[in-house]
């Protein structure tokens, strides 16, 4: 059974799965390089993970488990809306425990449980190109990677410790890949920036409008940029999750009522269930 | 204890029943046909197919009818329908020399040979509400269009044989493939085929406002609508097993040239020069508004001053497909608490390190 009636497994058509794998191939070789590719219009709107889609699509197999996240969900309507797209064109197994998924795919999270050797990490990526805002232009950005001059971006990073004390990045903080390119993690808080460097898990980003794919292979160096005066560091609103109690994972603040109340919940909604059931903690 | 509500599977069935429901409106008042969109908003359904790039009135109408007349959404319909269709082949370019006419004007030039041939256009309607429609009535029947037979040559040519205009070149390789944005990720310089098909599918209402803008002073090129021409071509492919073309259609399009005018340069003396506009069905505005962007994009090549964003190829190809544009800007709607909660730990702590007085100064 290949799914949806009239399209094939997964989708796209086997000569797109394997432009697109070329591209991957070329990415994993030349660790944080953008590659550019033949980005496919998808039954789904740009912005809403074409890039991710079409990555998974191309890795896909009818033996793979999938889970999908949207900010660390598996409940987010765009996470069930991919989740269940994959479902009807592959008819693969789903899953929302990240250590039975083969392949997740992601937007703005990585997941709080470490990845191993036999998973395969798909990001969402709305902007690839780290230096966009401060050279709109690709002809001229894509010019600063050949030559590795990320001069651009060190001054900067240091601008905002000379005007604000730190670096005013919360999320989408540019990391160095492999010691060579300077790369986009896309828009993951930068809490979750230490979890991309040495990683087993295969990580593979899509970018589907600006038709860009890039990889960091297992196992790869990833340096998120600093100072040595200023070295990278992580915020936390210092409390645990008000559920399953865990003081190390990254929280959502909901607002509970309009006189101030606040909430902070894993926003790993798998991690805080999985913590539930060991811990006894009731919801 | 607070549960957070993250949507899930029955808000997404119940919004698709109730956008069903929305879409069919009163089940009393009768359906919507295919052939009634194709043949009753035949300007939108051109519209949809133009900008999807793909010929074919009938999809553009379920397209038109599936997004409740939403055009864009039509567009994006069926450009996901047109992105998994094989290629099979490429046509021969279409001679629009040889179309057969349902309008051709210029601007240029009172008369001219094969003549003035205004078509079924609005151009001289006045824009009064005619209420007979509404009332289901028939307007009174306007006499039939005679199709018109014989030579309607090009007016640019007219002009070409004097010298006084460019010549168009073909380029120096026509065995190449030709370049294809939908199967080919586009790197800059694009170059003028590939800038032509971007325009081709880019938004009216983008091509429109640069188009407009031009006029205004931001890269002006002084144009002309030299001719526009709208009516059926055929559409021939060359079958290898054959040796020969054969005819596979007929579709209908709207060619538009401009006359703009060159000073000349050190290697060049003063002479007109072109702005080609092309579009599916009967897209004038559009037509329009893409030859006039594209002698716009020309500047570098004919060494004119960079003054205005119609002249940029990066930033006119970049913003110009509506389907990329509204996926983009509409994307901010999905979820983004993530990224907000480190922006309100960041300005927390911006906020902690400021001196005291300084704070209180602010408040």
């Amino acid at each position: 059974m290949s799914g949806a009636e009239g399209y094939n497994f997964a989708y796209l058509d086997e000569q797109t799965k394997r432009m697109i794998r070329r591209a991957l191939l070329k990415a994993v070789a030349v660790p944080g390089y953008q590659v550019p590719f033949a980005s496919r219009e998808m039954p789904l709107p740009y912005g809403w993970g074409t890039g991710g889609i079409q990555v998974t699509a191309a890795v896909l197999g009818r033996d793979d488990t999938l889970k999908v996240i949207d900010q660390g969900a598996d409940d987010t309507t765009n996470a069930v809306s991919i989740r269940r797209f994959f479902a009807r064109t592959a008819g693969v197994a789903t899953t929302t425990a990240t250590a039975e998924a083969t392949v997740i795919q992601t937007r703005h999270r990585i997941p709080e449980q470490a990845l191993t050797e036999d998973q395969i990490l798909v990001y969402q990526v709305p902007i690839p190109e780290p230096l966009r805002w401060l050279e709109p232009r690709e002809t001229e950005s894509r010019m600063l990677h050949a030559l590795g001059d990320y001069g651009v971006m060190q001054v900067e990073l240091y601008e905002d410790i000379a005007i604000h004390g730190k670096i005013k990045r919360a999320y989408d903080y540019p990391v160095e890949v492999a010691g060579r390119y300077l790369t986009s993690p896309s828009p993951i808080p930068k809490f979750d920036n230490p979890k991309l460097g040495d990683c087993p898990a295969l990580q593979l980003f899509g970018a589907g409008r600006e038709k860009r794919i890039y990889a960091i292979p297992p196992h790869t160096p990833v340096r998120s940029l600093d100072f040595e005066d200023h070295p990278f560091s992580l915020d936390h609103p210092g409390v645990p999750c008000a559920i399953c109690g865990d003081t190390e994972s990254y929280l959502d603040e909901i607002v509970t009522d309009d006189r101030g109340g606040r909430l902070f919940v894993c926003s790993d909604t798998d991690h805080c269930q999985s913590r539930q059931k060991e811990h006894g903690h009731a919801a | 204890m607070y549960v957070a509500v993250k949507g899930g599977e029955a808000a997404i069935d119940a919004a698709h029943a109730w956008l069903a429901e929305e879409r069919r409106g009163d089940p009393a008042v009768p359906e919507l046909g295919l052939d009634q969109i194709a043949q009753q908003l035949g300007l939108a359904v051109d519209r949809v197919m133009a900008e999807a790039s793909l010929y074919d009135p009938e999809l553009a109408a379920l397209a038109l009818k599936q997004a409740q007349g939403d055009v864009i959404e039509a567009v994006f319909l069926l450009r996901a329908y047109r992105t998994t269709l094989p290629r099979l082949g490429v046509s021969l370019p279409v001679d629009t020399g040889a179309m057969q006419i349902d309008r051709r004007i210029s601007a240029a030039f009172k008369d001219l040979p094969g003549g003035q041939v205004l078509g079924p256009t609005y151009d001289y309607t006045h824009r009064l509400l005619d209420f007979t429609l509404a009332a289901h009535g028939e307007p009174p029947t306007p006499p039939c269009a005679v199709p018109q037979a014989g030579a309607m040559p090009r007016v640019l040519d007219l002009l070409a044989d004097e010298g006084l205009i460019e010549r168009e070149m073909p380029p120096a390789d026509e065995t190449g493939a030709v370049p294809d944005l939908t199967r080919e990720p586009l790197a800059y310089p694009a170059g003028r085929a590939l800038r032509l098909q971007g325009l081709a599918r880019g938004d009216e209402g983008f091509l429109l406002a640069l188009a407009y803008s031009t006029q205004r002073g931001y890269g002006r090129n002084h144009p002309f609508a030299g001719e526009i021409r709208q009516g059926q071509v055929t559409v021939e492919v060359e079958v290898p097993e054959l040796g020969f073309a054969i005819e596979i259609g007929e579709i209908t399009l709207t060619e538009c040239q401009m006359i703009n005018q060159f000073k000349g340069d050190a290697e060049r003396p003063a002479q007109f020069t072109r702005g080609y506009g092309l579009v599916f069905g009967r897209g004038e505005r559009k037509a329009m508004a893409m030859a006039l962007v594209d002698r716009a994009l020309r500047a570098e090549e004919l060494g004119e001053a960079i003054q205005g964003p119609a002249q940029d190829e990066e930033f006119v190809l970049s913003h110009a497909d509506n389907v990329e544009a509204s996926g983009f800007v509409q994307h901010l709607k999905l979820p983004h608490y993530v990224d907000f909660q480190a922006e309100l730990q960041l300005v927390r702590a911006l906020r902690a390190q400021r001196p005291e007085e300084q704070r209180e100064a602010a408040e």
